[in-house]
C-alpha cells in the first residue's frame, strides 16, 4: 500500500464576501474578489494531515484544478501540513465550464498516476453546491465511497466511516482504496502555524495539464442565466388586530 | 387626583429616586422597588416622609466618580411635553419602558431617571428643541449609540435625552476625494458597508461599530483599531454641523482638505463629549479600501519581546501596517472560558494582532513573509498564524475585539483606559495585580499597544466599593507619575471627570471652563460630565 492520500482543494469566493451577479447575468463577479479554500476542502485537508500525524498514511498530496491563483490554495494546504501539491492548470473558457464531471475525471487519472490509497474531498463546494465530485470520482475508479463523513477510522485495509444522513448517523465499513467526502463535523481545521507557513514555501507544487492526464474537458452543460434571488419584501406594521385581519383579507391570504 | 397633586407626586418621586440613586452610588443596595410601592396610590405627603427617612443631612460621602447634587435646572412640565410632541410628532417618547434603555449605559453601571426621550430627524428640529430648552433652562443629554464606557451618554438625573438615532441619512459621498458627509446618527458599521461598496473604508473602526454612531464617535474623539494608520478624528474630520446650546446652528460642514481661514472651530467640538454643542452632521475624509489585507496573530514570551517585535514590525512593515494590538494570557483565558473561542495558536503569555493593508497582495505577502521569518529566527515570537481570507481575518480579529464582551461575563468590571510610554504599559498591569492580590477575580491588560494605549480591566464577582477604593486612585497616581493620560480614548464622561487633574494642569482646565461658559452659559448641555465639579 502506497500510504498516499490525495486531497482535492478548490479555490472559491470567500464565504464572508457578498456575492454580486454580473450585469450581463452570465455569472457572478470574481475579478478582484477575495477567494479562499472551500471550507469543506479545509476539513478534508485537516483529516488527511491528522491521518499522517497518526502515522496511518505516509504522504498527503494536495490537488487543485484551476488558473494560476489556485496555487495559493495549494500553498494553504501545504501550510496546514500537506507534503506536496499538484496544480492542474485549467484556465480561460475551460475554467468557466469546469465542473464535477471534469474534475472527477482529473482526480481519477491522478489517483492512478500517483497510486493513491485514499482520496479525500470536501462534500461540496460553497459556490456551486454540487455535491457530485466525490461520488463521480469513486464511480470512475470503481472504488467504494464514504460520503458526508463525520468520523473516519482506519482499520487495517478497511475504513470505518460514520456518515451524516437525514435520519441520523450511518456507520459503514468500506475497503481501500476508497473515496471519502468530508462533512462539517468531521474535524475543526487547524490554523496554519508560522513554522509550517515558512516550511510550506519550500514544498513542491508540480504543474500538470489535463491533456497530460488524458482528460477531455468538454462540458455538456451550458449556463443560460444567473440571477439574484428575488428581493425580500419589506414587512408592514399595523396598529390594530382589525387592521391585520383587513390586510390579510386584502392580500387574499385569508 | 388633580393636576397639581399629580405634579407634586411626579416631582417628589423624582427627588426620591435621585436621592436614592446617590445612596446607591455610596454602596447601598438600590431601593427603587420600595419607592414604587410607596408611591403607588399614596399621597405626596407620605412620599416626602419616606424621603426624610432615607436621606441624611448632607447627602452621601462622595467618591470622585459619584454623581454630584442635581443642579437647579427646570423640571419637565406638561406644557414642555406639549411643545415637544408638537415639534416631533410621534417622536417625543415618555413611555417609561421605552425611555428606560436610554437611561442606562452599555455596561449597566449607571442609570438616570429621565422621563423624556426626543428623537429628531433634522438639524432644524434639534435647533428648535435646544432653543426651547435653553429658554426654559431644561438640561439636555445628547445621546448617540449609547456605547460609551464612562457614563457620559446617559442622564444623571432627569436631563432630557436627545437621541440622534433617527438622523441616519448619508448626505453625499465624493468618489474622487473620498469625502463622506452624513448626519450624526449614522451607525459606524452602516457607513463602513456603504463605503466598502464604493471601494472606500471609514478611517476608524471599533468593537462597538454595530451600535455606535458617527456623531458620538466625533463627540468623544473615538480612537479605535485603525488610529495607528489613519490618525485620529482630529485629522480625518473635515467639517461639522453643530447646534449650540441656545439653538443656533453652526454650519462648519466644510468638505475641504485645507482651509486656514480663522480659528478651526470644529476641533473644539471633537472630543467635547456633548458639552459644548450637539453635533448634527459630519464630513469625514475616508481612505481607499485596501486591496490586500493580512492579519497575523503572534505569541510572545515576554512584554519586552513584544516591544521588540513592534520595532521590527515598524521597520519591515511600516508603510502597510494598519493595526498593532495586544492581549495577555488572562484575556485569552476569558475568551476561552466565557465565549468558547479557541486559541488559534499555542498558549503564550502575550498575544499580538497585526494587520497590514496595502494595494498589492504580492508585495505585501513578501514583506510580511520577510518580517515573520525574521521575527521567528530571532526568537522574538514563539508561535503565530496568518490569515488572508475574509472569514479567517474576522475570526482572528474577534480574539481582540471580543475581550470587552468576555469581561462582562466574568463579573462586575472596572474599566481603565490609560496612555503611557510604551515601555511602561504592562508594568502597570503587573503592579496592579500585585497590589490587588486575591481581592480581584481577574486583572487583564490589552489594547492599542501601537498607540501606547492600555486597557486595564479588573473584575470582581459583584460591585465592590472596597476593591474600587484599592484600584483608585492607585491607578491614576501611577499613571500621573509617568505623565500618562488617565483616559486615552474613552473620555471623561461622568465617571472620570474629577480625575482630569491627573493629566491636565489647573490653568488648562480653567480655560476649558471658560470655553464651556462661553458656549453654554446656562450649562444645559450634558451637565455633570467631562469637566470637574470644582469648576462650577
Amino acid at each position: 500500500m502506497s500510504g498516499r492520500v490525495l486531497v482535492g482543494v478548490k479555490r472559491v469566493i470567500d464565504y464572508a464576501v457578498k456575492i454580486r451577479v454580473k450585469p450581463d447575468n452570465t455569472g457572478v463577479v470574481t475579478d478582484g474578489v477575495k477567494h479562499s479554500m472551500n471550507p469543506f476542502c479545509e476539513i478534508a485537508v485537516e483529516e488527511a494531515v491528522k491521518l499522517k500525524e497518526k502515522k496511518l498514511v505516509k504522504e498527503v498530496v494536495a490537488v487543485s484544478c484551476g488558473p494560476q491563483q489556485s496555487q495559493e490554495t495549494i500553498r494553504t494546504a501545504l501550510a496546514m501540513g500537506a507534503d506536496r501539491g499538484i496544480h492542474v492548470e485549467v484556465s480561460g473558457n475551460d475554467y468557466e465550464t469546469l465542473g464535477p464531471l471534469q474534475v472527477s475525471k482529473i482526480m481519477a487519472a491522478l489517483a492512478k498516476k500517483e497510486d493513491a490509497q485514499i482520496i479525500i474531498l470536501g462534500k461540496q463546494a460553497i459556490d456551486d453546491d454540487c455535491n457530485q465530485t466525490g461520488q463521480m470520482t469513486a464511480a470512475l475508479l470503481d472504488w467504494p465511497q464514504g460520503t458526508f463523513a463525520s468520523e473516519v477510522t482506519l482499520d487495517g485495509d478497511k475504513i470505518k466511516v460514520v456518515r451524516e444522513i437525514d435520519g441520523g448517523l450511518e456507520t459503514i465499513k468500506i475497503n481501500t482504496p476508497a473515496v471519502l467526502t468530508a462533512d462539517l463535523r468531521l474535524n475543526t481545521p487547524r490554523y496554519a502555524t508560522l513554522p509550517n507557513i515558512m516550511k510550506a514555501k519550500k514544498k513542491k507544487i508540480a504543474n500538470v495539464k489535463p491533456a497530460d492526464l488524458g482528460v477531455n474537458l468538454t462540458s455538456k452543460l451550458e449556463v443560460l442565466r444567473v440571477e439574484d434571488p428575488p428581493q425580500r419584501q419589506a414587512g408592514m406594521k399595523v396598529e390594530t388586530v382589525e387592521d391585520l385581519v383587513g390586510k390579510l383579507k386584502e392580500s387574499g391570504k385569508v | 387626583m388633580n393636576a397639581y397633586v399629580m405634579l407634586g407626586v411626579f416631582q417628589t418621586s423624582q427627588k426620591l429616586r435621585t436621592s436614592l440613586r446617590l445612596l446607591s452610588r455610596a454602596g447601598l443596595p438600590p431601593v427603587d422597588l420600595q419607592v414604587q410601592l410607596l408611591l403607588r396610590g399614596r399621597s405626596p405627603l407620605s412620599a416626602t416622609f419616606s424621603r426624610k427617612l432615607h436621606l441624611g443631612p448632607d447627602g452621601p460621602a462622595s467618591s470622585p466618580a459619584a454623581a454630584p447634587r442635581r443642579l437647579p435646572f427646570s423640571r419637565v412640565t406638561v406644557e414642555d411635553l406639549t411643545f415637544f410632541r408638537k415639534t416631533l410628532p410621534g417622536r417625543a417618547i415618555t413611555d417609561p419602558d421605552l425611555v428606560q434603555s436610554s437611561n442606562e449605559d452599555w455596561l449597566k453601571s449607571v442609570r438616570g431617571s429621565s422621563e423624556v426621550l426626543l428623537r429628531p430627524q433634522t438639524t432644524q428640529e434639534v435647533s428648535q428643541i435646544l432653543s426651547y430648552c435653553h429658554s426654559r433652562n431644561l438640561a439636555v443629554n445628547p445621546q448617540g449609540g449609547n456605547t460609551g464606557l464612562v457614563g457620559g451618554s446617559v442622564p444623571v438625573y432627569d436631563e432630557i435625552i436627545l437621541s440622534t438615532s433617527l438622523m441616519n441619512s448619508i448626505l453625499s459621498f465624493d468618489k474622487i476625494s473620498g469625502i463622506l458627509t452624513c448626519q450624526a446618527g449614522c451607525v459606524l458599521e452602516n457607513l463602513s458597508l456603504y463605503l466598502e461598496e464604493r471601494d472606500y473604508i471609514m478611517p476608524l473602526d471599533l468593537g462597538a461599530k454595530g451600535s455606535c454612531q458617527i456623531g458620538g464617535n466625533v463627540a468623544t474623539n473615538a480612537g479605535g483599531l485603525r488610529l495607528l494608520r489613519y490618525g485620529s478624528l482630529h485629522g480625518t474630520v473635515l467639517g461639522l454641523e453643530v447646534v449650540l446650546a441656545d439653538g443656533q446652528v453652526l454650519d462648519c460642514l466644510s468638505t475641504l482638505r485645507k482651509d486656514n481661514t480663522g480659528y478651526d472651530l470644529k476641533q473644539l467640538f471633537i472630543g467635547s463629549e456633548g458639552t459644548l454643542g450637539v453635533i448634527t452632521a459630519v464630513s469625514i475624509l475616508c481612505p481607499r479600501k485596501p486591496k490586500s489585507v493580512n492579519v497575523v496573530f503572534l505569541g510572545c514570551e515576554t512584554f519586552d519581546q513584544l516591544l521588540k517585535t513592534f520595532q521590527l514590525c515598524k521597520g519591515m512593515l511600516g508603510e502597510i501596517l494598519s493595526a498593532f494590538e495586544f492581549l495577555d494570557s488572562e484575556c485569552m483565558r476569558l475568551l476561552n472560558t466565557h465565549l468558547k473561542l479557541a486559541n488559534p495558536i499555542s498558549d503564550c503569555p502575550f498575544y499580538i494582532v497585526i494587520e497590514t493593508s496595502g494595494s498589492d497582495s504580492d508585495h505585501d505577502s513578501q514583506k510580511l513573509h520577510n518580517f515573520l521569518e525574521e521575527a521567528m529566527t530571532s526568537l522574538l515570537v514563539t508561535d503565530g498564524t496568518v490569515a488572508t481570507e475574509e472569514s479567517k481575518i474576522k475570526t482572528l480579529w474577534s480574539m481582540r475585539e471580543r475581550v470587552t464582551e468576555a469581561l462582562t461575563h466574568d463579573g462586575f468590571t472596572y474599566k481603565y483606559d490609560i496612555s503611557l510610554p510604551v515601555e511602561r504599559i504592562y508594568q502597570l498591569v503587573t503592579d496592579m495585580r500585585q497590589h490587588l492580590g486575591k481581592r480581584a477575580r481577574s486583572v487583564v491588560g490589552y489594547g492599542h499597544v501601537g498607540d501606547g494605549n492600555l486597557h486595564l480591566n479588573v473584575t470582581s464577582p459583584a460591585k465592590d466599593p472596597a476593591l474600587l477604593a484599592s484600584i483608585e486612585p492607585f491607578i491614576y497616581e501611577w499613571t500621573a507619575k509617568f505623565q500618562g493620560s488617565i483616559s486615552a480614548e474613552h473620555g471623561l464622561g461622568l465617571k472620570k471627570r474629577n480625575y482630569i487633574y491627573y493629566s491636565k494642569s489647573r490653568p488648562a482646565v480653567a480655560v476649558m471652563g471658560k470655553m464651556k461658559t462661553l458656549l453654554d452659559p446656562k450649562g444645559i448641555l450634558n451637565p455633570y460630565k467631562t469637566l470637574p465639579d470644582d469648576l462650577k
